[in-house]
């Protein structure tokens, strides 16, 4: 049985923080759960994966965060509860759903967790999504802990069914991927079926009816800032004439650093847990008892404006502040030393922060950069279309997933990235803007995501370029999800449709398709020129599973390989494709045997012919 | 109850994953409060994985530059790149079978010397323990099973709030059970190598 699925209420269990979020909606009666993976939130649906197999809970990888919302937003308008997932980007994308749906509201209980990711440890940018709750009006709770994640994944719930709204739960890094010991609660029984009941003047946003569902929207906020006085999740703790506003992660930092100060009965903390719309009355009643206060949060001044326009409400001088180059900055995650020393600083305590070691004599130690792993097709792809357009002016356009990792020396193949989808959208405006010859390329996952309307663009506005969709079969940096182009019934898996990636890029009129094997390496450059000549849009979908999922599923043949003595050591295998299965012993390239896959692409590119096959070596 | 901040740093797929888990079940075990976190990212293609454990009543799940009272790591390079977590109070316990990062192949940075690493390492904290926890864990049966010799070093040192014995259970539970006898043994080696050391 699935850990998330004990039935044993008081238990304690070491949780991720995602997997207390998937454990907190199982036991609030969670039905149906949709969405797109993305990090830091991909446990969350990877439990509900794993679960619905052997549950009655509903789930499902839709194509992309936008559809994942609808999927649950027609879901929780037919009474189901529901829960779709997403990183922090992932929220842009279903953002149009989003705001409307604020409008029409939910009958059964609707959560949306939205994980942000301060740092940027895996996304393009480090946005802070509590400014969707104000964008769209709907309410924001956000988790101190893992414990209190999984708790407020129910509050939320029953919030929503309260406000007949949908609630944003915003996570960061350090709560998803955290872990520690959570108490089992009871499990809710899913109810899985609803209805839906027709009410066009409700759920059909024509304008004459949108006009009065902002009115109704503006009436729930005004409702939800009252659970939010009253709510549990914000609340004050502690004693003395300074107060600190925190939420999130930054509340443990905090805790732990008025402890370390001694400060308990100087300074007092309001936790905010329910952080769209605050608090405003609890939070004008806190000022009046300060002196003077100090706002920690991660990302923007969010609830920094809101407690300085509170305060100017309520005709209180005290100082606040929070973001500034001597305090707390925008960029970033905290950590609790760098909070206990602003903390001390501004409110003048006496402080020594232990003294740090010297590490000024430290020798530059060589970096280790994430790499594309042993036998990953996307170096066998990378090398052929940089062959294929050698002597030309290039632009490479490419997009999100291991294969991003190509824009790294010496494969540098990766010129320009803003978001999912963007390698072919960006590629026709660059084929317009610049005389070079432009180069996309998309994973299978992406393009399913958001690629095909950029190559129906390509194909209606005439552009040149060519697309290179590297097909995988699985959206491998998330951690190997299915995919609408994947087989399901190798996963055992069965009432799942299949889309053929060619056949869509055939369907939308795409005039040159080529399907490429990369490890063919002299088959796929000839192909690759072929398709680079083509004046119009050109499809090279380049086809070779994932070798980490393949190597999980136990699908890899190939032997692998090794140098013999005839090489001459100029070392084009290792400085062109940097294979991390290579490495220099005394000065010779070696290959190591328990990392070679077999794909044998360093094999075709050795101009000596000594890489061979371990077996034929030794035979020999 | 006091706090204990343990560092663990490890090449992606060293298996410090599973380490940390195998403490937080220990520590379930005996009580202790516990809390992690660590950056997964591209673990599996071959950067650094950090995991942060806080043993006691603290709220925070990441440790500072400078805080942590113990550092693990399970390669010799990574150790010396983690020793701004250290202060002069720090145990620290290393493996020293490197495993070069693939910059090195390209020639981009030359690894550091063993023995220099060594000692400044030594030179900064309070001790250092320095041993190839890689040949153990091939002695153990199982290359993987160093992240278990370094866990039992680690206990030998008495710095985390469990006991060995703790630790062993929660390996017994935790890990795949074709293993549990192979890990057993690398944890006890490495108990030992420790011991010896001291
Ligand atoms: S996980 Fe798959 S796609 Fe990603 S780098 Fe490894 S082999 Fe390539």
């Amino acid at each position: 049985m699935h850990k998330l699925l004990t039935d044993s209420p008081g238990q304690k269990m070491l949780m991720l923080g995602n997997e207390a979020i998937a454990r907190g909606a199982v036991e609030a009666g969670v039905a149906m759960a949709s969405t797109y993976p993305g990090t830091p939130s991909s446990e969350i649906s990877l439990n509900f994966f794993q679960m619905s197999r052997e549950s009655e809970l509903y789930f499902q990888y839709s194509t992309n965060e936008k559809v994942a919302m609808e999927v649950a937003a027609a879901a929780a308008n037919s009474g189901v509860r529901s829960m779709c997932i997403m990183k922090h980007v992932g929220l842009n994308v279903a953002a149009d759903a989003l705001m409307t749906l604020a409008y029409v509201g939910v009958r059964g209980g609707m959560v949306i967790i939205t994980a942000d990711d301060p740092s940027m440890f895996s996304s393009q940018n480090e946005q802070d999504n509590r400014y969707y709750g104000k964008l769209s009006g709907l309410p924001v709770v956000e988790p101190s802990s893992v414990e209190e994640a999984k708790e407020l994944v129910g509050y939320a719930f029953d919030l929503s069914e309260q406000l007949q709204e949908p609630v944003l739960f915003r996570t960061t890094t350090r709560i998803n991927h955290s872990s520690a010991f959570v108490t089992l609660g009871a499990l809710k029984p899913p109810e899985t079926k609803g209805d839906f009941q027709k009410d066009p003047f409700r759920y059909v946003t024509v304008p004459a009816v949108a006009r009065r569902l902002h009115v109704k929207l503006l009436e729930n906020q005004a409702r939800a800032k009252e659970l939010s006085e009253a709510s549990p999740y914000n609340f004050v703790e502690g004693a003395g004439g300074w107060g600190i506003f925190c939420n999130g992660v930054s509340y443990s930092y905090v805790s732990d650093a008025v402890r370390d100060l001694g400060m308990q009965d100087r300074i007092r903390i309001f936790r905010i847990g329910f952080s769209h719309p605050l608090p405003e009355q609890k939070i004008k009643a806190f000022l009046g008892e300060c002196e003077k206060v100090l706002v920690a949060e991660e990302g923007e001044p969010f609830m920094e404006e809101a407690v300085k326009a509170f305060a100017q409400e309520a005709g209180l001088t005290l100082p606040i502040r929070g973001k500034a180059d001597d305090l707390f900055s925008r960029l970033y995650e905290f950590d609790p030393a760098m909070v206990r020393k602003t903390i001390a600083s501004y409110f003048g305590i006496d402080y020594a922060a232990p003294p740090a070691i010297d590490v000024q004599d430290v020798p530059d130690i060589p970096m280790r950069p994430p790499n594309l792993c042993a036998g990953c097709s996307h170096r066998a792809t990378y090398y052929a279309v940089k062959k294929a357009a050698e002597g030309m002016e290039t632009i490479y356009p490419t997009d999100i997933g291991c294969y991003t990792l190509g824009f790294l020396p010496p494969l540098s193949m990766g010129d320009f990235l803003i978001c999912m989808g963007s390698s072919v959208g960006t590629s026709c405006g660059f084929s317009q803007a610049t005389d070079r010859k432009v180069v996309a390329f998309i994973g299978d996952s992406t393009f399913f995501h958001s690629g095909i309307p950029g190559l129906i663009n390509a194909v209606f506005n005439g552009h040149n370029l060519t697309l290179v969709i590297l097909d995988n079969g699985t959206t491998a940096m998330t951690g190997h999800q299915p995919h609408p182009g994947v087989d399901m019934s190798q996963l055992q898996m069965e009432g799942y449709g299949r889309v053929s990636i060619e056949a869509v890029v055939r369907a939308v009129g795409v005039r040159h398709v080529t399907v490429i094997r990369p490890f063919k390496v002299k088959k796929s450059i000839e192909q690759i020129r072929e398709a680079l000549a083509f004046d119009g849009v050109s499809v090279i979908i380049s086809q070779e599973p994932c070798a980490l999922y393949a190597k999980g599923l136990k699908l890899l043949k190939g032997k692998p390989f090794t140098v013999s003595d005839k090489c001459k050591n100029h070392r084009d295998c290792v400085n062109d494709l940097a294979c991390p299965a290579f490495y220099i012993q005394d000065d010779r390239v070696h290959i190591d045997a328990d990392l070679c896959v077999g794909c044998a692409v360093c094999a075709q590119i050795c101009p000596e012919n000594a890489i061979r096959p371990v077996k034929i070596e030794k035979t020999a | 109850m006091d706090t204990t901040r343990l560092i663990i740093v490890a090449v992606g797929g060293q298996g410090n994953l599973l380490a940390s888990k195998v403490l937080g079940e220990a520590a379930l075990r005996a009580g202790i409060p516990v809390r992690m976190s660590e950056i997964h990212g591209m673990a599996q293609r071959g950067g650094v994985v950090e995991s942060a454990i806080v043993f006691g009543d603290a709220q925070s799940t990441i440790i500072s530059d400078g805080e942590a009272n113990v550092l693990v790591g399970f390669e010799p390079s990574e150790t010396l790149r983690a020793v701004g977590k250290c202060n002069a109070d720090t145990v620290v316990i290393t493996n020293l079978a490197p495993l070069p990062p693939f910059t090195v192949a390209l020639g981009k940075g030359v690894y550091p010397d063993i023995d220099d690493l060594q000692e400044r390492i030594r030179s900064k904290v309070k001790k250092l323990l320095a041993f190839d926890s890689t040949a153990l864990a091939r002695k153990a049966g199982n290359v993987m099973a160093n992240n278990m010799v370094l866990l039992g070093a680690l206990l030998q040192t008495g710095v985390v709030p469990m006991t060995a014995d703790q630790v062993r259970e929660a390996i017994g539970a935790t890990t795949k059970q074709a293993f549990v006898d192979t890990n057993l043994k690398a944890f006890d080696l490495g108990y030992e190598a420790a011991r010896k050391a001291a």
